[in-house]
């Protein structure tokens, strides 16, 4: 296969868990790659990092092929959802460890870690156990020790997931210093991750790539259903129309910017907090299917439509299910595109930037 | 120390019968070990345990027994590593028929050696035709205390590397460190308290070795006569070396729980 000369490009085949992926990640680019539970993300991972080798999974990294070589000659750094720092050592200790182990001098791996804590801003935790530690403070040791290999490839395996907001954000900055300069690959559950850090999406169902495009693209005109919910849109299909969309439902919906030939099958993403919701006057005839808490106010789904109201709206109009409602969209909340884009699609990952 | 306020922390309560039975089991056996303390003459009894036949019986005792201990952490530890790691089904046969001497009576042990290293044994014989006796030597007490011992020290490693998992040592494999290095700098560490356990079951277990010792090495005095041995040897003979003998066995072994338990206890809760 022919690979980016300096990024990562790989084809990660593991029947056993049903997972076949193609995957090119440019040479400092950070690719996140999404999906529900199962898709096999976490296997991806594994697969590049070589804990996973399986006979038809190919590597190749920097036009080095890493196929056939172990993990400990990859040098590929990993960031996991828990730190798991080795808890005998002190935090410096665990930074130094990489360089050490890859052959550097005691003192020049004191150095490394020193310059390593120093860019996650860890330098004040140096001499600490890591018992010790907060869970935000662990994982910026475990970025730095990460880091302090310089790694040829990152791998991010959800690192925030089991973290607090607050740990979060301050792990978000440290992840940024490491990605910068090399192939980084992203698992995360967490749109403002993706924003903070990706400059591609990749998303993953049932082991196969599903889409696969820039950030804002992805997140804006999400083309699957995982995706439209990863960016908090719910996608409606149907047909377009003059001036926006008819959806498969019925009705139709005025979308203030599309482009799109009446005719064709096409999508329109909005956000769910945009649809108004009345008993009667305009807006597309729908029956409530069901009700459901969501974050402080009421998810009403009404066939292919999804709307959030509050819960004061909720019972003064006394929804529930059966209940015959009418849904509008302000034009400006729909988007209204076709659901496969000619550019960038998922046969076709995009090469190393220049 | 244990902690000041454990009095305040809240206990799942147990039912009201349970200390009977857990009291019965305890004075079970403190009882026999305070009746035989109870039974020492202690006007002879620096006389008695310092006599050539009870140092001599007692240094052969330590030294083989450590030397035991080594024997099974060199080679007992590698055999824990593959048990805990390897996904082949064999692996539970194949560690049945290694921890067998937990459960055979040690006299089956004994002979079992002998079959295999006895002058007329499979090796044995081999050994012999060049110059190698190992039966009835002080060679012939170490084996019998590592083929009775290393089960322990394998079972209580084994345990330790698997309730940790391997998420340190592939973590250690993405920093670069090789095999060797991961063995030697991450996992040795983390499975240390294991270790450490480990090592006291099979020291312990060496100590008092004592149907596979009188069945492949005999009991010659200063040779193959460990502490078990001379005490038992004693009883027929001189009851109060005997008893003053086994209160010996009971410190070394009191010694050797209490530093290790103390040593084994983490610094950071």
């Amino acid at each position: 296969m022919t690979a980016a000369v300096d990024g990562l490009s790989a084809h990660v085949v593991v029947p056993a868990r049903g997972v076949d992926v193609r995957l090119t990640i440019g040479a400092d680019e950070c690719v996140a790659l999404v999906g529900p539970n199962g898709a096999g993300k976490s296997t991806v991972v594994e697969a590049l990092a070589g804990l996973l080798r399986t006979r038809d999974t190919s590597v190749v990294l920097a036009g080095r092929d890493l196929t056939a070589v172990p993990t400990h000659r990859r040098r590929v750094g990993l960031v996991a959802q828990r730190p798991d720092l080795f808890a005998h050592r002190t935090v410096a200790g665990n930074v130094a460890f990489g360089p050490r182990a890859t052959g550097a001098s005691g003192r020049r791996a004191r150095d490394r870690a020193a310059a390593a804590l120093a860019a996650v801003g860890a330098s004040g935790l140096a001499d600490r156990a890591p018992g010790t530690l907060s869970g935000g403070q662990a994982q910026r040791v475990a970025v730095a020790r990460a880091l302090a290999t310089d790694p040829a490839l990152l791998l991010l395996d959800e690192p925030t997931t089991a973290l607090d907001v607050d740990a979060r954000a301050e792990v978000r900055d440290a992840l940024r210093t490491a990605r910068t300069g090399r192939p980084t690959l992203l698992v995360t559950h967490d749109p403002l991750e993706a924003v903070a850090l990706a400059d591609r999406i990749v998303v993953l169902e049932r082991g196969r790539v599903v889409e696969d495009g820039p950030t804002d693209v992805v997140l804006r005109r999400p083309r699957t259903p995982f995706s439209a919910s990863f960016s908090g849109l719910v996608l409606v299909p149907g047909t377009a129309t003059a001036t926006g969309i008819a959806p498969d439902g019925g009705g139709e919906l005025v979308s203030a910017a599309h482009g799109v030939p009446p005719g064709r099958p096409v999508v329109a993403a909005l956000h769910p907090t945009a649809a108004r919701i009345g008993r009667d006057g305009a807006g597309l005839a729908r029956v409530v299917t069901a009700v459901e808490p969501r974050d402080g106010l009421v998810r009403v789904r009404a066939g292919d439509l999804v709307a959030d109201v509050t819960v004061a709206t909720a019972a003064s109009l006394g929804l529930g299910a059966g209940v015959p409602v009418r849904i509008g969209v302000d034009p400006e909340e729909v988007s209204v595109y076709e659901p496969t884009e000619p550019a960038g699609g998922p046969a076709e990952p995009a090469g190393a930037p220049t | 120390m244990p902690p000041r306020d454990r009095a305040v922390l809240h206990r799942t309560p147990v039912p009201w019968w349970l200390p009977v039975p857990a009291v019965v089991g305890g004075l079970f056996v403190v009882v026999p070990v305070l009746a035989m303390v109870g039974r020492v003459d202690w006007s002879s009894f620096v006389a008695l345990v310092t006599s050539p036949a009870s140092t001599t019986a007692l240094g052969l005792s330590l030294g083989t027994a450590a030397a035991a201990t080594g024997v099974a952490f060199v080679l007992g530890y590698p055999l824990a590593v593959l048990f805990a790691r390897s996904t082949s089904r064999w692996v539970g046969v194949l560690r049945a028929l290694v921890l067998l001497p937990l459960v055979l009576p040690p006299v089956v042990g004994g002979l079992a050696l002998l079959a295999a290293f006895g002058r007329l044994g499979v090796l044995g014989a081999f050994l012999d035709e060049h110059g190698l006796r190992i039966a009835f030597t002080t060679t012939a007490v170490v084996m019998a205390q590592v083929f009775v011992s290393m089960p322990f020290l394998v079972s209580s490693i084994e345990g330790s590397l698997r309730t940790g998992g391997d998420r340190a040592e592939r973590i250690a494999a993405t920093l670069g460190a090789g095999p060797t290095r991961t063995f030697l700098t991450v996992t040795t560490p983390r499975v240390l308290p294991g270790i450490t356990a480990g090592l006291v079951l099979c020291g312990a277990r060496a100590l008092g070795e004592f149907g596979a010792t009188l069945t492949f090495a005999g009991s010659l005095q200063g040779v193959t006569r460990t502490l078990p041995l001379e005490v038992y040897l004693q009883r027929e003979v001189d009851p109060d070396t005997a008893v003053a003998l086994a209160l010996v066995l009971v410190v070394v072994a009191l010694v050797v729980i209490g530093t290790t338990t103390l040593r084994t206890r983490p610094v950071v809760a």
